[in-house]
């Protein structure tokens, strides 16, 4: 129940990622002028006859931040009373932490103006938010506790290609967000050449934002198609070939989409899936790398597999004693 | 305990700076602008009005002008009741040949001569979902009333480089605020964030001598004291044009200017 929970927890951080990237594709930041009230008003009480225009997206994001907010004040509090992994309860104090550092950096941005480094730390963090989301549903989740039925594989050259993917494709996010912030979107007008050359043939730094950013394109390209390629060449294990199969898919996805965004002339609803895509593509990597770690977390519960024969298993410093959770005990059985 | 007063200590000291900080902020906007006040009032002599001149002139454009873009208001049904008639930006409003909505003002060759404070206050209104005027001008420490004639809700959003900049709401028919700028500024754009067509452009002037061209695309500057002026025609897409004009004692000196199409703003 807990694990399904913070699916749904998780699947309503997606809409808040689509709600906040409509606002900033629909140029809606600053549509309701104070925070947190919405035009004087409590903003729960705000009367929905006067949801229009920009105040459409940008109250509508509030209510939506407020309301995962909420989720995740629950999702912490079961956590903490639930779980018996320590870790498990601080993370769910941790991603409580986020979502509320992450409503103040809202609030900031809408009194400051939108100034692009707090915007730009507000989308950051929005993906951190939904990484941790992502990440306490799978811990919760039973194949995770149970150690994938004994099919892990330390592979140390699997783990540090999808942990670096990870890095990069994160950092590639934090540039997107920094191009968004700074009216950079367009600073290169033609897609695939850049002002009719392979090479911008003049600079500014809005040009160099956009040019790092599809840089960034090719090189998060290269690395989900390498560690990919080492999954399906290192492992059998569907827990690793379904994520990396995904990713692969979500990247064809996302170039698509961005080239798109820029022959649309920033079309509001393309350029805000690119968003979405992006923070898709951020977490199934990050389940892909979590899982190559798996091995890390090993309990003394769940029996490892040695696979192959160097495999080297870590003592077990993070034992889940008892987890309450509803474990189908014939499959417990048959492993 | 002693790493525990510490933070207690820096953590006081923040919210103290903090609060100061914030203070600060809300003073610099409601300050009613005593050192633009005394700019605007000036500290050299004053005009002698017994030999002050004029110059006048009309703005032409030439070509066809672009057209302007129409406005969608479905955003808000308010919006689309308020207007029965298609809508289009002002970007470029030409008729017969004259251009509307230029600003034009003394740009240089002004000495240090002091001018009357202004008197009464400037309005913006925001009326059938629009900004009237579209463009408008005024001095350093006169008020800006900003109204909402409309019965839907609207944030007036200025976006000054050398001011402080702003965003108010307006949820409810009639309200009126007001905003006094505190340095020159041309031109100081406005925007509301909840209908994304509304603009309007504002100059802010440490002078009497500007004005803003009608449908008829005449402008006059008058009770200027004899000398030789730079004259600029801004217009918010062509761009900006500049004479020079020399005027005498009590003389009246022509200066025209013609935007051609295909001119982008420069500034």
């Amino acid at each position: 129940m807990l694990h399904r929970f913070a699916k749904f927890v998780a699947g309503c951080t997606v809409l808040l990622v689509l709600a906040g990237s409509l606002v900033t594709s629909t140029d809606s930041g600053l549509s309701v002028p104070d925070w947190p009230t919405t035009y004087g008003w409590n903003m729960f009480t705000f009367p929905p006859s006067k949801w229009v225009g920009g105040i459409l997206y940008e109250h509508g994001h509030r209510l939506i931040a407020s309301s995962v907010g909420f989720l995740t004040i629950v999702l912490a509090a079961w956590l903490w009373m639930s779980d018996t992994r320590r870790w498990m309860k601080w993370l769910g104090v941790g991603a409580l932490g986020a979502v509320i550092a992450q409503g103040v950096l809202g609030g900031l941005t809408v009194m400051f103006f939108l100034p692009a480094p707090i915007s730009t730390a507000h989308a950051g963090l929005a993906e951190i938010f939904f990484c941790m989301t992502v990440a306490i549903a799978l811990f919760t989740s039973r194949g995770w506790i149970e150690g994938y039925r004994g099919r892990l594989v330390d592979d140390v050259p699997l783990r540090r290609l999808a942990t670096a993917a990870t890095i990069l494709i994160y950092c590639q996010i934090l540039i997107g967000a920094t191009m968004r912030h700074t009216g950079a979107g367009l600073a290169i007008p033609d897609f695939p050449l850049m002002f009719g050359h392979l090479w911008p043939n003049h600079w500014d730094s809005k040009i160099a934002v956009h040019f790092a950013h599809r840089a960034g394109a090719l090189l998060v390209a290269l690395a989900v198609a390498v560690t990919a390629s080492a999954v399906f060449a290192r492992t059998r294990m569907s827990e690793l070939r379904r994520p990396a199969r995904l990713l692969i898919a979500l990247v064809v996805v996302q170039i698509t989409l961005g080239a798109l965004t820029v022959l649309s002339r920033r079309d509001m609803w393309i350029n805000s899936v690119h968003v979405v895509c992006g923070a898709l593509v951020l977490t199934t990597s990050l389940v892909l790398t979590l899982r190559t770690w798996r091995v890390k977390f090993a309990t003394q519960d769940v029996p490892l597999r040695r696979e192959p024969a160097e495999v080297r298993l870590q003592p077990d410093t993070t034992t889940i004693r008892t987890v309450r959770f509803p474990v189908d005990q014939t499959n417990r059985t048959a492993r | 305990m002693r790493v525990r007063k510490f933070w207690i200590g820096a953590l006081g000291l923040a919210l103290a700076a903090s609060i100061t900080a914030c203070g600060g902020k809300k003073d610099d906007l409601d300050a009613p602008d005593a050192g633009g006040g005394a700019a605007a009032a000036g500290s050299g002599p004053k005009v002698d009005a017994a030999t002050a001149g004029n110059v006048e002139g009309v703005v032409a454009f030439d070509g066809v002008a672009p057209k302007n873009e129409p406005i969608k208001m479905n955003a808000d049904p308010v919006c689309v009741k308020e207007n029965t008639t298609p809508q289009q930006q002002e970007t470029y409003m030409v008729a017969d040949g004259k251009l509307a909505n230029v600003f034009v003002y003394v740009k240089d060759g002004l000495g240090n001569y002091s001018y009357d404070a202004p008197a009464g206050a400037v309005t913006i209104d925001q009326k059938g979902c629009r900004y009237h005027p579209h463009v408008l001008a005024l001095r350093i420490g006169q008020k800006l009333e900003i109204v909402n004639d409309d019965p839907t809700l609207h944030n007036i959003h200025a976006l000054p480089k050398g001011n402080q900049e702003f965003n108010t709401g307006q949820p409810i028919q009639g309200m009126k605020t007001e905003h006094v700028f505190t340095a020159k500024e041309i031109m100081v754009p406005f925007k509301c964030d909840v209908h994304g067509w509304m603009n309007a452009y504002l100059a802010v002037m440490d002078h009497p001598y500007y004005a803003i061209t009608g449908a008829d695309g005449k402008f006059s500057l008058k009770g200027l004291p004899p000398g030789t002026y730079t004259i600029e025609a801004w217009h918010e897409k062509a761009g900006t044009q500049t004479a020079q004009v020399t005027i005498g004692a009590k003389e009246t000196k022509e200066a025209n200017f013609t935007f051609k199409a295909g001119a982008t703003a420069t500034d």
